[in-house]
């Protein structure tokens, strides 16, 4: 009997591979909020790196820390201004070094006290070179920096000398430079305060974070779903209205988009491009678009002699002029852009050095003069360009293609700009990171703080860590340290927006339009808002008939 | 039997090699995944020559390779962009999709060997005429489609099934899926069936047994079933493999957290320790069901003999 002899063989190996799968079955059905139980359930994102307030730029790791943590000022959910939080006060006679007290009897969700040390050991571990944290920069205008974060080899201190502790309660941070806005960068959560079992057990902190926000983390399966619960602890402003949130990681955000419909997900700030015509109808008007601390802009390579030879500041203010960004972004993008008429974004607003007009004709399209200025500048080099942009994420083929159409209609030319595309976000980065480009690319800007200085230094100081276009101007350069130097907010503002007019004589960047923020929501919850980073807050959602 | 199992035991090592080799180039040429760590932002540069270094980036690509290789062999795949190693990461995918390809392996099995049987025992009536249109349509129409209307109109219109898999993936939500996923499958799975069927419905050993007396029920299932079998059964080994792949665009549709939607990760972070680990895993189910069907013609078919 061959045949039963070889059936033995197959049976066996069908039974271990049987008994591997039935393992992994039939556990961990957590049943995912029910109906009453006052849980608000929201989508998200698996976030791309560990959760660690200096190692998180991304917002899907963002809104987490968010929610556990309160910082030093915290931005106004709706003004976007900086208010102190975990600080008492925050004082300096010179802008460049600050003395920090702390509020009193502050806890961190684990029942441990925030104090002086929480803030000191934070900050010098996210500068500290060796622990490889992508924030790190942000700690770079404290005295000290340089040597636990030096350019090149290996640090030669742990701890950076401007940070000292005083008592408990009380810090001082001394400044490389005088920096009169510093304090209000201290709202981004880079800054956060961090528990002794950050440092103690590390693995098992990032495994279920501590913080000392609004929200404490219950449970963390990395991957699909974190829930969270009020910190009792927590004594700040913001208390949560609900009973906690759950966040649920999707594969898809159209999946997503038929959860919310189902009923079995409340919250959604990802809405797919393709749902965006009937969004408004599909959701009963459950359905927020505003823009977002996110800008989009074209920029070009000014490291090539071709781009940035006398006479092409024309060409690049006429192009600007060609591109009919109000109706791209009602075509393209269903009313989910805003056309930018500065460098900075509404999320500032005017008090923080957002301006209707400051950019003035060199973003409204005008036709005949682009036509005028493009010729007097000598035309585009070589009677052709192209905008480069990555074809892995954010569907920008459509709208390079449109403002490649729009300046081609301008130009009377069909092969005066075309889009050229590069296969990942990667390696279109490491292209610009490297100066290879020799066209205009697309470019964006998230902003890291709603403050009207984080829209301009990084990306136009001379050497800035994202000045992509190689834009250097000593005399906006000098006009930002005066900025920087100067105590009074309202004259600093006004000192960064006399730089900021440079840009639109000069033109290292096409300015497009800012990206909005968007959520749709179940009816099952109210108070759905979001804030000046896009992220929603939840906090105040409330939850109905619970 | 055992001496031809080493043999094809052994033989899998050159194909192991081959694809991880090939898997882990492919990777290496989407470009550089520290620039793409820190979003639209230049990275410092210090920090990323840090991370470089632990990540093994700043060697050569051969020996990158031979890194990576040692690694698998003292059970580390490395980790994942999250810093989750991905061991654990595997660890709670390959049960999900497993459950789910063996959702739809015994839909496409069932259902298609079903309808193939009734379909080649009346032939050229109504019910083959049937299955003949219903495969056809299923076969024309794409995966993600159907996935997609089945989704709408079951989870969200009619309120049926959910539209996405709920945490943990139990087996009562995959069965939407599994059914999308398997379609494709099934019909392919009840043609070859029907085909076979009608063929040996006038073999022979058919009209033997019919003239021996034997019961109808016994000469379909014993006799003409078991010998229409074997192209079914290699298609349905082969398509195993084919399962776990085509579940990449399945898990997706349904929020399935399982092999597809960490690769697409993977992929999307440009992180090879992920995406090689993963598909070298692949590539060994894939192999190991190639050989169970070779095994299985032996059960099938007593004349096939393997030394």
């Amino acid at each position: 009997m061959r045949g039963a002899k070889s059936a033995k063989w197959v049976v066996g190996a069908a039974v271990v591979a049987l008994a591997a799968t039935a393992c992994g079955g039939g556990s961990g059905d957590t049943k995912a909020g029910g109906s009453d139980d006052g849980i608000v359930r929201a989508w998200w994102g698996d976030p791309q790196n560990p959760l660690e307030p200096a190692n998180t730029n991304e917002v899907q790791g963002g809104k987490v820390l968010d929610m556990i943590f309160e910082d030093l000022k915290e931005y106004n959910p709706t003004t976007g201004a900086a208010q102190l939080a975990a600080a008492q006060s925050i004082t300096t006679t010179d802008q460049q070094n600050f003395t920090i007290k702390l509020k009193p009897g502050l806890k961190f969700s684990d029942g441990t006290p925030v104090t002086a040390h929480s803030f000191v050991d934070a900050w010098n571990y996210g500068a500290l070179l060796t622990n490889k944290q992508l924030n790190a920069y942000f700690f770079e205008d404290i005295a000290g920096y340089a040597k636990v974060h030096p350019d090149s080899g290996a640090p030669t201190a742990k701890t950076m000398s401007g940070l000292k502790v005083v008592d408990n309660q009380t810090f001082t941070v001394q400044l490389t430079q005088k920096f009169s806005t510093w304090p209000d960068r201290l709202g981004y959560k880079a800054f956060a305060p961090l528990p002794t079992s950050f440092f103690t057990d590390h693995a098992g902190y990032l495994d279920k974070p501590v913080g000392d926000g609004p929200y404490k983390i219950v449970s963390y399966t990395k991957g699909s779903s974190m829930k969270l619960v009020p910190n009792p602890y927590y004594t700040g402003p913001s208390k949560p209205k609900n009973k906690g949130v759950l966040l649920k990681v999707y594969t898809d955000s159209n999946t997503a988009y038929a959860d919310l419909q189902a009923g079995n997900l409340d919250v959604l700030d990802d809405i797919p491009a393709e749902q965006l015509s009937h969004v408004k109808t599909d959701l009963d008007g459950r359905y927020l678009n505003q823009p977002a601390g996110i800008i989009q802009t074209v920029s070009f390579p000014l490291n090539q002699k071709a781009w940035s030879k006398p006479g092409m500041d024309k060409v690049r203010l006429g192009l600007s002029m060609a591109i009919d960004r109000k109706t791209i972004t009602q075509k393209i993008f269903q009313g989910t852009r805003t056309p930018a008429t500065d460098l900075t974004s509404p999320v500032l607003g005017a008090a923080g050095g957002y301006s209707s007009d400051i950019a003035g004709d060199s973003v409204t399209y005008n036709p005949a003069k682009a036509r005028e200025l493009i010729k007097e500048g000598g035309g585009i080099p070589g009677g052709h360009m192209t905008i480069g942009y990555n074809a892995d994420s954010g569907s920008h083929k459509e709208w390079v293609d449109a403002v490649c159409n729009s300046i081609n209609n301008v130009l009377g030319d069909n092969k005066a700009c075309v889009g050229a595309p590069t296969g990942t976000f990667a390696d279109f980065r490491n292209q610009i990171t490297k100066g290879e480009m020799t066209n205009p690319f697309r470019s964006g800007w998230q902003m890291d703080y709603p403050l009207i200085d984080d829209f301009l230094t990084p990306l136009y100081a001379t050497g800035g860590s994202s000045n992509d276009s190689h834009y250097s101007n000593p005399q906006f350069d000098k006009l930002i340290k005066q900025a920087n130097a100067e105590p009074d907010t309202a004259k600093a503002t006004a000192l960064y927006q006399q730089a900021e007019k440079l840009l639109f004589t000069d033109m290292p960047v096409i300015p497009l339009w800012y990206q909005n923020g968007e959520a749709g929501w179940s009816s099952r919850v109210s108070h759905v808002t979001e804030n000046a980073f896009s992220y929603p807050v939840y906090t105040d959602i409330t939850v109905n008939n619970s | 039997m055992g001496r031809y199992v080493i043999r094809r035991l052994l033989q899998m090592v050159p194909v192991f090699i081959g694809t991880t080799f090939l898997i882990f180039v492919m990777v290496y040429a989407l470009g550089d995944p520290v620039a793409a760590m820190f979003g639209d932002r230049a990275p410092d540069p210090a920090t990323a020559a840090q991370i470089r270094h632990a990540m093994y980036l700043d060697h050569s690509l051969p020996a990158q390779y031979v890194h990576y290789m040692k690694q698998i062999f003292t059970g580390n795949f490395g980790t994942a962009a999250t810093g989750q190693p991905v061991t654990e990461l595997m660890g709670s995918a390959f049960p999900v999709t497993i459950r789910l390809t063996l959702v739809a392996f015994a839909i496409e099995a069932v259902a298609g060997i079903g309808l193939g049987l009734l379909a080649g025992m009346r032939r050229g009536r109504f019910a083959d005429t049937g299955v003949l249109a219903f495969t056809l349509l299923v076969v024309a129409v794409p995966t993600f489609v159907t996935g997609y209307v089945l989704q709408y109109f079951l989870g969200v219109k009619w309120h049926v099934a959910n539209p996405a898999v709920a945490e943990g993936a139990p087996i009562g939500d995959l069965i939407l899926p599994g059914l999308v996923l398997a379609a494709v499958s099934l019909a392919y799975v009840a043609r070859l069936t029907r085909t076979s069927v009608a063929e040996n419905a006038r073999a022979d050993y058919v009209r033997t047994a019919v003239a021996k007396g034997l019961p109808k029920r016994r000469v379909v299932t014993v006799h003409l079933l078991r010998n229409s079998l074997i192209p079914v059964v290699t298609f349905l080994g082969t398509d195993i493999g084919g399962l776990m792949a085509g579940a990449v665009v399945t898990e997706r549709i349904f929020n399935i957290h399982g092999v597809g939607y960490q690769l697409y990760q993977g992929i999307l972070r440009q992180n090879p320790p992920t995406v090689v680990g993963f598909v070298t895993i692949l590539v060994i189910i894939f192999l190991a069901a190639n050989l169970l069907v070779d095994l299985l013609y032996a059960v099938l078919d007593p004349r096939i003999r393997y030394a």
